[in-house]
Parts: structure tokens; C-alpha cells; sequence
């Protein structure tokens, strides 16, 4: 199981370590730093690394290396899902990942990290279990706290970690008791010269913030479920009733979380929001080349788009750019080459397009790649595969909820082949 | 005042109220005033004390001289400060063993505590102190926490067992653990379950044979129920534990198929994977006309799809596992080709894991998408990217007839950008192309002679010479093109150097009378101004064949060619079973069987498929057992080495890799031809000069060391000089063989004496007997067995004895051994218990053999790692031993031990002492490190060796003297 974790910044520095078992000596990071020296992104670190005794697993994530090292024979998934747990429980308890948090509270860091991971096993990795051991900070309870001589660190048994829904507390209490779904599509894509969709899919999730008193059983029904291809659920919804009756039924964890996560990748149902006309040449002779993008509404269903962000990763030999852009404004760093069109609202009436000159280094060739564009979009109120939710129902529980669910579509990994 | 005081003192701690504060106190003396702040009184101050020792701690600072002051913190009711002192004491304990003992009886008070929460924690925070006089104390808590009335607790001790296991795994099995261990399989609480399988595969992992995990169905039944209630990391558990077991039929394998199928819709991937994994597994076992199966193809493709949209390092691994089962079941995910398209900003290892799945995947259906993408790709920025899309295109050609076309003139498109590295992987790829379909698009070689200069890479070099030799005929300045080549050709790298002998010899075969020059200025190049030993060997079967019978050699050199096949790089079928047993384990990733890489694994058991079964006969359907191992020959598709052997193999004859020894039967059958084809050539040949010497045909294809010691005459100009010059420099003596010995006396065994030695010849670990007939009649069927021994040696084959063995009768029979046998630790190590059975008895016997024919060829360690792994193996497994009266020097010495695979990596000199270090690798995976000390003048040396299984230490020393000193 996991050894031990180490935490790297990208300059290479290890600010945390963690050790489950016997202390496994630091230097065998350096196997993974040799591995970062060579990769030209920190994104392009291979996530496994064999060492002569070790095998070290990591993951990138909010600028920083996690890494876990481990001996023997281990699922590498598990692994790696459970050290994106460790920084989603880092984000979850002090709002934001990062190594300054995590230096500012390196003990309650170690502490939660001790009552995840018993000898390498999973011990309680769910939020609200985690919670009710180590209370998150507050500045009002740091004070409190110190004032007092009271500790962060509960001393009963957290109620979810036996029951069989580990995953909800005991004595829940609102006074306002309230359950929003937001239902939000992100649409992968690859477009090639002439508009032609080469790839396209929606990867749906339901995100749930439920804050309701007692133990409530929910019922949650879609109007055209038949849409989703592949599901994956909290563990709290009951699979049989999914499977015969196409209801997602379920008592509720408190507060933010997951419902599922669906899959729609029927080519024909995935509608392209946008369309991008576009050019980007270079002269045969001279350094000269020419940019030419348009951005038009294509599949809207009557809704605005906005958000719209174009982004080009320009070949490394232009030296500099000359564009006007009709609408919004544009940002060039020419250190990275990275172009970044910031459109805002589409307007069906009047299309943004930007254009201009680029110009490359003196003698430099042709250049042989061609950029890909990657768009990046927003629509409210819908739902780009057409799924809509029919009812939410209540039971177990005699109030009655505030409901709400919200729809919204963004560009995923959006791209236009040039 | 005092009360004042402290609050102004809170009031400090408040306005920072972060912990980096920990972080700040560097000046002299902080360890001085942590150790003051921890013996206050105030409570306060000592956990704010003790948090600044974590701190410290988790950095990486060494704060292990406050024990004592820490450990006296422990005694508190406040359970934050008592947390924070555990983890400090499982950091040090193991430093401060005889301190540590101080916090025992806390420990044992606290395991009684009427709050389960700490009861849980003692026993957890105790199993973590690996310090074995602690580890006594702890069975007693630990019996009672197994059986505690809260489940939190017991499945809190349940992981203790396998902590505890870890660090004495003797104790664990005497107080009966285990057993209770296996009694919690049946817990009415779920997680306990969970964290019962957990513990006992992690156990199990370390004893491979013991039958741990006894899987019958009421335990599968039990499991499969807590599967549905325990935690996401439980059903991880669960699932990798169900996988192990094989149903009894096929409806039992339809059921557990049927309960596990849901989890492919649980959020963690890891669970999705793993039931994947038991999916696939018994799926083996249903017919395939069952609708269940179907039903369960078609329920195993969204998930894996869904996996791909994941993190990237998830995506990683879930596409090498996608990988295996796309080669075991194509029809999963033949219709998914699109969701590997590669996005431009996917990670590379992402890219290049998509890619090679595409290739896989593609058909005549699709193909013309898959070309249009990797031509895409063709034109991306990142280079290793580039490549393997060019090379995917030439895959593609091979694999799917019809798009050759297609994919040769996209190739030809590639090659006029004239991108350097574009065009030389076109180049190798465009070579396979003219393989798999003679004379059908070498319009084009014209084109490709045109880039002949901007190749620089020895591949795409060595591929075009392989063109122009192969087509020589048809390209008129064929001996100019191959002479430029000749000009550079000491720098050229090996593979290029034996292309261009071959090119040239193919070149003057076909048109003699032009290059006779070219051929003598290659051959002479090659023998005579080459140390390297296979361009040498190569050089000299040419000359010869050339010199003795030239139809003969035209014959060998022009033979035509085994067509290759259409699927590339696939994975072994018997591996490929192996792995798919293994899904989702660093195995799948490596794809390599476990046995190969995880350390000290010797003897895991190699998982199989399980066999189709049916539970009625009238369900099984004729075909079916033909169809059951899935490796049955006719379907098992035919396999090409990768691009980088195929050049460097002699006459390019022997097509098919060493590692792939699976079914092939056209090209194996080829290969032999190949092989006797050359040897029944060269004894006609070459038979005078080597005077008989069997070893010349034994030695052919294995270590070069045995030409020279075959060669006893003198044979042609300066070949003679040659050879003795090479045995003389450098070329490592053969391995030790220590003299045959009486092992079974002829009074023991009713007139049959039976001595013998073992020897490693070529990588074979063989036991050399000679059986002597001391009886008066004659004896028959004989056969031989050995008890599990330490290192799983057993016999490779039967003991080939043909004819009856007469009266006074001697026979030298070689019997190879497999290191793969059953296992056992033998007293001494080297012990080795032999039962000999003929037409009159059963005799037993037993011996003990040099553990040097253990030590692997591949046993050389690079530097660095030897480094890392020298300071990584604790002291207390290092052993000193003296060699007496050894009259070498470290040269001699260095190379007699090499001939014995003890490799030296490197030499210093320290004050006159010369130390040599060394590694050997055992057949088990093992590695043994040395460090060889030798004076001037003085004939002991002394030898330090340092191993994880301290154990073989005395053995390898034994061989260290038998070596040097014979």
C-alpha cells in the first residue's frame, strides 16, 4: 500500500513528507525530479516511475506535484485517486490548494493526512467524516481556540464512520431547508480545417448542494434519461433503482457534492455551439504570415453564448504579432507564444473576427506545425444534450425543501484543427 | 498577573494563528528552548510545543533528541495533544528503541479505554512503533481489539495484523492471528470485512504459497455482500480478492458477473478498473453463444470510454490496461476509435498511449479516419510524438492491405517536407512496407535515394543500406551509394556497420563482377579492424562462404525472406493471459508479469484464465474447448519483433524475437530452417578447421567467448592471431565449475552411483551427472524429481537416459534446470534434496550446489544505482568475510569472477588498497552487492557483501572463494 507522500513544488523543493510506514528516505524523489528535468511541461511527468526499490506515483495538480511512493504490488489508480483526495480534502478545508495553505497549516495537514491513511490503507477519506475529527480552521475558531484552550480535534467517533452511509452525518439541522441541482455539460470536441466535426462528446455532471435536516431520502427523475451513455454515481444512489426504473434515488451527503457524472458521446446528438472560421498562413518566401479568425453562433437552441475565448499556442519562431480584433481584446506573451483572444458575448448580428500580421524571426523556416485553437464557451440555462430534470421528491422528512436545479453548457476540451 | 501574561501571550498566538510560524525559529538553541516549552506547566504552551515539533518534523529537521520530552506529554486526556504525540513517536521510536519503551504502558492503559475512538488509536499508533520489543507488548491489546464489540476498533486492529506481520511475521502466525484475521472475513460490519481482505492480501503477498485467502463460495458470497456496503477503497479491496478466485462453473462465474457489473458505474476509477478486472477474468469462462455474454461485451465499453475523460495520470493507466484488452477482446472497443483522438494538449505519455491503441484498433472500416488523424499528428510540435505517428502509419500499411496504398503515398507526402526526423522514421517504417509486400511499391525508391544524405540516425541509415542491398539490381549506382557509406565506417554505429557488411555482400552477390573491391574492402573492414565480436563473426562466415561456395552463399545470403505478418508489438498470448489476470496493477502498466519486477516476488504465483466450464454439458457447445485457452494456434496471430531487432539479427533469417517464443509457427519454422541451413553450411565449410569441436554448433547463436577456444588451428591469414588476441584481452574466462562428486554411492542404491556438478553454460543452469551401473543387471526408467527447494530449481525436461543402462555401464547424462519450481528455504540455502527413481527403486540424495549458477548475465548494475542501492540496504545486512592466501591481482581477479556473472561495476584506490566493487543478480531476482578489498603483497582479501536477503551472504561468499581460487 502507500508508503509515504511527498509534496513538490515546481521548482523541484519537497515541503511536505509523509510517512504510513517505515521512513523511506527523501532522496528517492530524486528519481522523480530527474524524470521533471526531463519533461518539457510539468503536465508531461510520467504519473508511474520505477526505481530500483520503489515505484513512485504521482499527479499534478494546482501547480503541485503529489507524490506517493509504494513497494509493493498496488492498483496505480487507487493510488492516484486517492492523492487527488488528499488536495481535494487540502481545498475542501481551507479553500484553496496551494503551498503557501498547506505551509500555513502544516500540522493540521499531517494530522488529516494521518487519519486518511492508516499503514497505507484508506481510513477516512470522506469529507464530512473528516470533519467531525478535525474541524476545519475558521479565524473566529483559531481564536476562540487559543483563547480557551479547546482543540480542533473532536474526541467522539464520527457517526458516518461505521454506518452504512458513511457518507452523512447523524443530526443534521437546518432552518432553511433548501436542495440545488446544477447540471453542467462540458463538450470535448476536435474540428478539423473545413468545420467538420472529427470527435465530439458531452461529459455531464450533477452537482448537488443539499441542506436539508434529518435523514432524507430523495428521489431524482429525468425527463429523457435514455440520453446518458455511461454513468457513475456518489456511492449514496441506489444502482438497482437506476437500472430498473432510470430514477436516481439516494440519501443525500450534507452539503456540496457529486451526484454523478455521465458520458453522451452518440456523434449525432452532440450539438457544436459555435463555429470557427479561420486561416493562419505563412508566405512561402519572406517572414510573413497572415491570421484570420472568425467566431459565429451555429447550434445555439435560441440561447446566447458567452464566455468566448480563443487560445493559440503560436509556432515558436514568430517574433511578433500585429492584430485588430472587432471585438473584445486579445493578449500576446510572446515568451510562451500564447495567444489569447478574450471574446465575451456572441452577437448573431455582428461576428468578432481577428485578423492581422504575424511576422517570424529573421531566416527562420516556414514553420513546419500548424497551431491548433482551443475555444472555450459558456451558455446558461442549458443543457447542450437536451436532458432535463423532471421532479425531485422528498421522503423520509415531514418539511417541505426549497428545490432548485440549474443547467449549464461550457467548452470542454474544445479544439479547431488548423 | 500570571492570568494577564497569558493572555498576552495567547494573544500572540492568535494574531498569527498560521503554522508557519513553526517555520521561522531557526536561530541556535531551538532545540534548547522546544525542550523547555515542552516540560511547562501551562498545557497550552506544551501543545503549541509539541506542534512545533511536527512542524519541524514533517520538514524534514531532525528534532528525534526531544523524546524523552515529547513522551512525557503523552499522559494527557486531551486528544489533539495525544495524537500529535503519537505521530511524533511512530517518526522516532525506531531511533530511540529503549525511550520508546516508555510509552508502552499508555499505550496498553489506553487500549482499555472505555472511548472506542482512543482504543482504535493506541492500537493503530502501536502497531506503527517498529521497534520489536514493543511489538511483544502489543499482542495482548491486539488479541483483545480483534474481538473489541465496536466494529471501528476491530477493523482498526485488523490492519494492525498486517503492520504487525510486517515487522515480525514469525510472532503474527504463532499468536494466531491469522486465523482470527480470517475469522473477521465473516464480520457483520462490512468495513471490518474490507479491511480483513486489505490486510490479508498484503500478508499473503509475502508468502505466496500460503493458502491465505482460501476463496470457497460461502466466503465469496460474504464478500460479495459487503461489496455493495463497505467504503470505495473497501470494494478495491474486495474486488482484487474475487478476481483470485475461480468459479466452479460457468453459471457460478455468470452470478459473481452479475454482482459485480454495477460497480463499473462507481465514481472511482479505481473500483471501475478492478471490476474490469474480475470481469474480464471470468468472462473466460461463459459460452460464448450465452446472451449473458453479449449483454456483458457490450456493458464493458462505456465505462473504460468514460475512464478517458478522467485526470491524465489516470487516463495513463487506464489506457496501458486498455491496451491488454483490446489485444484479449477487440470487439469491447472496436467502435471507440475516436475517443482516442489525440488532443493537442494532452500530456505526451497520454499521446503516445492513444496512439499505439489506435493503431490496434484499426480496420478497413475505419482506417481512412485513422489516416487522416495521423497525418494530423504527423505535423504536431513535439518530436518523439511525430515519430511514432510516422511509424503508425506504416503500421497501419502492414496491418489493413487495402490502405497500403493510401498510407505509402501519405508516407512519400511525409517525406518531400523534408523534416529531418520525419523523413528518417518514414524511411524505417517504408522498410517493413517493402517486407510485407515484395515488389509491389519499390517505384519509390528512387525518392527515398534522394534523402540519402540527411539521414543521421543509425536506424533510418541502417534501413536505407538494408533498401539499397535488397534492391541492388534495381538501382544502378547501388555500389557508389553503399561506398559513401564505407568511407565513415568505424563511426558507424554497430547495426549500421553489420547492414552495410550485408548490403555489400547481397550487392556483390548480385552483380560480381563490379564489386569485388567494395566486398574485400568490407570484409576486411569488418574482420580485421573490428573489436567488435559479432561484426567480426559476421565478416568471417561471409568470407568464408564466399571463398569456399559462392552458390552456397547466394543461396544463404539471397534466401528468400519469411513474409512478416500484419500485427506488430502484441503481446505474447500466455503474457497477455497473465496480465489480463492483472489488471490495473503495476503489472498492467509495465505489462510485464509481476514475477518480473516486483522485488523479491520470487515464486508468485502466475495467474491464468480460467478454463471455460460448463455446468450441463448440454450448454457447451462442441467448439468450446478448442476455443478455451484463447491461445489456440490458429488463432493466435503471428508476431513481428519491433523495428530495432529486426536489423541487427544475423542475415536477417532469424526473424522472431527471443521473447517471444509463443506459437509462430511460420516464422519459428522458418527460423529453424535458417538456423540449420547455416550450420549445415558451415560443418561442410568450415569442418576441417574446427577439428569436430562440437562446441563450434553449441556456441553458434550463444556468448562469442567459445569461438576462439574452438578454433585450434591456425586458419587463414591472421585469423588465428586474431583470435588468440581477443581471448587474451578482455574476454572473460568461463564460469566455475566446481569437480563432479559422489552423491549417491553405489552401496546406497542397490548398484547405481550417481555423481555429477552443476554448471551454468550459456544462461542454462544444468546438473551434469554421470550414473554408473554397479549391479548386475541392467536398469531402466530412470527418473528424477527434486523437493522444493530455496531457489524453485527443478527440472527444465525429463532425464534423458534412452538406453538401458548395462552392467559396469557409465552414462554423462546433462539434465537444464528451470529456476521456477516450487519454493522452499533449505538449511544450508544451497541445499539440494534429489529423489532418483529406476526399474528398481527409488533412491534419495541430496547436494549442495554452487550458488554461482544462480548468478544471472544480466547481473551488471549501472553505477548509479548501484550507489543508491549500496547506502540503500540498512547496515545490519552487510556480512565481512576473508579470502586467505588468493595470489591474483583485482585484474585477474575481476575477470575470473566475471566469467562466473560477478560483474565489477567499478575500481577505486584508496591508500594501496584497491576496492572493487561488484553486483550479482540471483535467477530469483535478488541482487547481491560486493565490495572487494585487495592489498599489494598481501594474498587475503577482504570482502564485504551486502544484500536484502542477508541470508544468501554465506553462499555467495563460498562461491567468491571457490572462484578465485580455482
Amino acid at each position: 500500500m502507500i508508503n509515504s507522500l511527498f509534496l513538490i513544488n515546481p521548482s523541484g523543493e519537497i515541503f511536505l513528507e509523509k510517512h504510513w510506514k517505515s521512513v523511506v528516505s527523501r532522496s528517492v524523489c530524486d528519481y522523480f525530479l530527474e524524470a521533471k528535468e526531463k519533461a518539457l511541461e510539468p503536465e508531461d511527468v510520467p504519473p508511474v516511475i520505477h526505481t530500483p526499490h520503489h515505484y513512485l506515483i504521482s499527479i499534478y495538480r494546482d501547480k503541485l506535484f503529489f507524490l506517493s511512493v509504494i513497494q509493493t504490488e498496488v492498483p496505480p489508480l487507487f493510488v492516484i485517486e486517492f492523492l487527488h483526495r488528499i488536495a481535494e480534502m487540502i481545498q475542501d478545508y481551507f479553500g484553496e490548494c496551494s503551498e503557501t495553505v498547506v505551509k500555513d497549516h502544516m500540522v493540521m495537514v499531517y494530522e488529516l493526512l494521518e487519519e486518511m491513511l492508516d499503514n497505507g490503507f484508506p481510513l477516512a477519506t470522506e469529507s464530512n467524516v473528516l470533519k467531525e475529527m478535525i474541524r476545519p480552521p475558521t479565524i473566529l475558531r483559531s481564536v476562540v481556540n487559543t483563547l480557551t484552550g479547546t482543540s480542533n480535534v473532536g474526541d467522539t467517533l464520527p457517526t458516518g464512520q461505521l454506518s452504512t452511509i458513511p457518507w452523512r452525518r447523524a443530526g443534521v439541522r437546518y432552518t432553511n431547508n433548501e436542495a440545488y441541482f446544477d447540471v453542467v455539460e462540458e463538450i470535448d470536441a476536435i474540428l478539423d480545417q473545413s468545420g467538420t466535426t472529427v470527435f465530439a462528446e458531452i461529459q455531464g455532471v450533477v452537482e448537488a448542494c443539499v441542506k436539508l435536516s434529518g435523514m432524507p431520502d430523495l428521489t431524482l427523475s429525468f425527463m429523457n434519461p435514455c440520453l446518458l451513455d455511461d454513468v457513475s454515481f456518489h456511492p449514496c444512489v441506489r444502482y438497482k433503482l437506476w437500472e430498473s426504473e432510470r430514477v436516481l434515488s439516494f440519501i443525500p451527503p450534507d452539503g456540496n457534492f457529486t451526484l454523478m457524472t455521465y458520458h453522451v458521446n452518440a456523434q449525432n446528438l452532440v450539438a457544436i455551439p459555435v463555429y470557427v472560421k479561420q486561416s493562419i498562413s505563412f508566405f512561402e518566401c519572406g517572414s510573413d504570415g497572415r491570421l484570420d479568425v472568425t467566431v459565429g453562433p451555429k447550434q445555439t437552441m435560441g440561447k446566447t453564448v458567452e464566455g468566448v475565448m480563443v487560445t493559440v499556442h503560436l509556432p515558436k519562431t514568430i517574433l511578433s504579432i500585429n492584430l485588430t480584433a472587432t471585438q473584445g481584446s486579445y493578449t500576446y506573451d510572446n515568451g510562451t507564444k500564447l495567444l489569447v483572444w478574450d471574446i465575451g458575448k456572441l452577437n448573431p448580428q455582428k461576428l468578432p473576427n481577428l485578423r492581422g500580421s504575424l511576422s517570424l524571426q529573421a531566416g527562420a523556416p516556414k514553420p513546419e506545425e500548424n497551431p491548433s485553437l482551443n475555444i472555450d464557451l459558456k451558455i446558461q440555462q442549458l443543457a447542450i444534450s437536451g436532458l432535463k430534470v423532471n421532479r425531485l421528491d422528498m421522503f423520509g422528512e415531514k418539511y417541505k425543501p426549497f428545490k432548485g436545479v440549474k443547467y449549464i453548457t461550457k467548452a470542454g476540451k474544445f479544439q479547431v484543427r488548423t | 498577573m500570571e492570568w494577564a501574561n497569558q493572555l498576552c501571550e495567547n494573544r500572540q498566538f492568535g494574531s498569527k494563528m498560521t503554522d508557519s510560524k513553526y517555520f521561522t525559529t531557526t536561530k541556535k538553541g531551538e532545540i534548547f528552548e522546544l525542550k523547555a516549552e515542552l516540560n511547562s506547566d501551562k498545557k497550552e504552551k506544551k501543545k503549541e510545543a509539541v506542534k512545533k515539533v511536527i512542524a519541524s518534523m514533517t520538514v524534514g529537521k531532525d528534532v528525534s533528541a526531544l523524546f524523552p520530552d515529547v513522551v512525557n506529554c503523552m499522559q494527557t486526556d486531551n486528544l489533539e495533544l495525544k495524537k500529535l504525540v503519537y505521530l511524533y513517536l511512530m517518526n522516532y521510536a525506531k531511533s530511540q528503541p529503549d525511550m520508546a519503551i516508555m510509552a508502552v504502558n499508555t499505550f496498553v492503559k489506553d487500549c482499555e479505554d472505555p472511548n472506542p475512538l482512543i482504543r482504535a488509536l493506541a492500537v493503530r499508533t502501536m502497531g506503527c512503533i517498529r521497534v520489536d520489543k514493543i511489538t511483544e507488548y502489543l499482542c495482548e491489546p491486539l488479541r483483545k481489539c480483534l474481538k473489541d464489540e465496536d466494529p471501528y476498533v476491530r477493523k482498526t486492529a485488523a490492519v494492525c495484523v498486517a503492520k504487525l506481520h510486517d515487522i515480525n511475521a514469525q510472532l503474527v502466525e504463532d499468536q494466531g492471528f491469522l486465523d482470527t484475521l480470517k475469522d473477521l472475513i465473516s464480520d457483520s460490519n462490512p468495513m471490518v470485512v474490507a479491511n480483513a481482505v486489505a490486510a490479508l492480501s498484503e500478508i499473503a503477498e509475502s508468502h505466496p504459497n500460503s493458502n491465505l485467502l482460501d476463496l470457497n463460495p460461502q466466503s465469496i458470497n460474504k464478500l460479495l455482500t459487503a461489496l455493495n456496503e463497505c467504503t470505495e477503497w473497501g470494494q478495491i479491496f474486495i474486488l482484487d480478492c474475487l478476481a483470485n478466485y475461480t468459479p466452479r462453473d460457468d453459471r457460478e462465474s455468470q452470478s459473481i458477473c452479475e454482482r459485480v457489473t454495477p460497480r463499473l458505474s462507481h465514481a472511482n476509477s479505481a473500483v471501475v478498473l478492478s471490476a474490469v478486472k474480475v470481469l474480464m477474468k471470468f468472462m473466460e469462462m461463459l459460452p460464448k453463444d450465452l446472451d449473458y455474454y453479449g449483454t456483458l461485451l457490450k456493458k464493458l465499453a462505456p465505462p473504460l470510454v468514460t475512464l478517458l475523460s478522467a485526470e491524465p495520470e489516470l487516463q495513463y493507466v487506464a489506457l496501458r490496461n486498455i491496451n491488454l484488452i483490446v489485444q484479449k477482446r477487440p470487439e469491447i472497443l472496436k467502435h471507440e476509435m475516436k475517443v482516442f483522438f489525440v488532443k493537442y494538449n494532452d500530456p505526451i505519455y497520454v499521446k503516445l498511449e492513444k496512439l499505439d491503441i489506435m493503431i490496434r484498433l484499426a480496420s478497413q472500416a475505419n482506417i481512412a479516419q485513422v489516416l487522416a488523424e495521423l497525418k494530423e499528428y504527423a505535423t504536431e510540435v513535439d518530436v518523439d510524438f511525430v515519430r511514432k505517428a510516422v511509424r503508425a502509419i506504416g503500421r497501419c500499411a502492414i496491418k489493413v492491405e487495402q490502405s497500403a496504398e493510401r498510407c505509402v503515398s501519405t508516407l512519400l507526402d511525409l517525406i518531400q517536407t523534408k523534416v529531418n526526423y520525419v523523413v528518417q522514421e518514414a524511411i524505417v517504417v517504408i522498410k517493413d512496407i517493402f517486407r510485407k509486400y515484395p515488389n509491389k511499391y519499390e517505384s519509390v525508391i528512387a525518392t527515398l535515394c534522394e534523402n540519402l544524405d540527411s539521414l543521421d540516425e543509425p536506424e533510418a541509415r541502417a534501413a536505407m543500406i538494408w533498401i539499397v542491398g535488397e534492391y541492388a539490381e534495381r538501382i544502378d549506382n547501388a555500389d557508389e551509394l553503399l561506398e559513401s557509406f564505407l568511407e565513415g565506417f568505424h563511426d558507424e554505429s554497430t547495426q549500421v556497420q553489420l547492414q552495410l557488411l550485408t548490403a555489400i555482400v547481397k550487392l556483390f552477390l548480385k552483380k560480381p563482377t563490379e564489386t569485388q573491391e567494395l566486398v574485400q574492402q568490407v570484409l576486411s573492414l569488418a574482420t580485421q579492424d573490428s573489436d567488435n565480436p559479432d561484426l567480426r563473426d559476421r565478416g568471417y562466415i561471409y568470407w568464408r562462404l564466399l571463398s569456399t561456395d559462392p552458390v552456397a552463399a547466394k543461396e544463404v545470403v539471397l534466401a528468400e525472406k519469411p513474409l512478416i505478418s500484419e500485427e506488430t508489438d502484441l503481446i505474447e498470448p500466455t503474457l497477455l493471459e497473465e496480465l489480463i489476470c492483472h489488471i490495473g496493477t503495476l503489472a498492467s502498466v509495465y505489462h510485464k508479469p509481476p514475477s518480473a519486477f516486483v522485488e523479491g516476488s520470487r515464486g508468485v504465483m502466475h495467474k491464468r484464465l480460467p478454463a471455460r466450464t460448463g455446468s450441463g454439458e448440454g450448454t457447451e457447445c462442441p467448439d468450446v474447448g478448442n476455443a478455451a485457452g484463447g491461445s489456440a494456434p490458429e488463432s493466435a496471430p503471428s508476431i513481428i519483433p519491433s523495428q530495432g531487432d529486426l536489423l541487427g539479427d544475423l542475415l536477417n533469417l532469424d526473424l522472431a524475437p527471443p521473447t517471444t517464443t509463443g506459437p509462430t509457427p511460420s516464422t519459428s519454422g522458418m527460423q529453424m530452417g535458417g538456423m540449420d541451413l547455416l550450420g549445415g553450411g558451415l560443418d561442410s565449410l568450415l569442418g576441417g578447421d574446427i577439428g569436430g569441436s562440437p562446441a563450434m554448433g553449441a556456441g553458434f547463436g550463444a556468448a562469442p567467448a567459445v569461438m576462439p577456444t574452438s578454433l585450434n588451428a591456425p586458419v587463414g591469414g591472421g585469423l588465428g592471431d586474431l583470435f588468440d588476441l581477443g581471448g587474451g584481452v578482455g574476454m572473460p574466462m568461463g564460469a566455475y565449475i566446481p569437480p563432479k562428486t559422489v552423491w549417491l554411492p553405489a552401496m546406497k542404491a542397490k548398484g547405481l552411483e550417481i555423481s555429477g556438478t552443476f554448471a551454468r553454460r550459456a544462461g542454462v543452469i544444468q546438473m551434469e551427472l554421470v550414473l554408473t551401473n554397479k549391479a548386475m543387471s541392467v536398469m531402466t526408467d530412470f527418473a528424477i524429481q527434486f523437493n522444493r527447494n530455496s531457489f524453485g530449481l527443478a527440472p527444465a525436461g525429463p532425464l534423458q537416459v534412452l538406453t538401458p543402462l548395462g552392467p559396469n555401464q557409465t552414462i554423462e547424462v546433462s539434465l537444464p534446470l528451470s529456476t521456477v519450481g516450487p519454493v522452499m528455504k533449505m538449511d544450508p540455502l544451497n541445499n539440494l534434496q534429489v529423489a532418483v527413481k529406476n526399474n528398481i527403486d527409488v533412491f534419495y540424495f541430496s547436494c549442495q550446489y554452487p550458488i554461482s549458477m544462480l548468478f544471472v548475465e544480466d547481473g551488471k548494475m549501472e553505477r548509479q544505482v548501484f550507489l543508491a542501492t549500496w547506502k540503500d540496504i540498512p547496515n545490519d545486512n552487510e556480512s565481512q568475510f576473508q579470502i586467505q592466501d588468493c595470489h591474483l591481482n583485482s585484474e585477474a581477479a575481476s575477470n575470473k569472477l566475471q566469467g562466473s556473472n560477478i560483474f565489477t561495476i567499478a575500481k577505486r584506490t584508496v591508500e594501496g588498497q584497491e576496492m572493487l566493487y561488484m553486483s550479482i543478480k540471483l535467477s530469483n531476482g535478488i541482487w547481491v552487492l560486493a565490495e572487494l578489498k585487495v592489498q599489494a603483497g598481501n594474498p587475503n582479501y577482504t570482502i564485504s557483501l551486502k544484500c536484502r536477503a542477508p541470508e544468501v551472504s554465506q553462499c555467495v561468499f563460498q562461491c567468491y572463494e571457490a572462484v578465485l581460487k580455482n
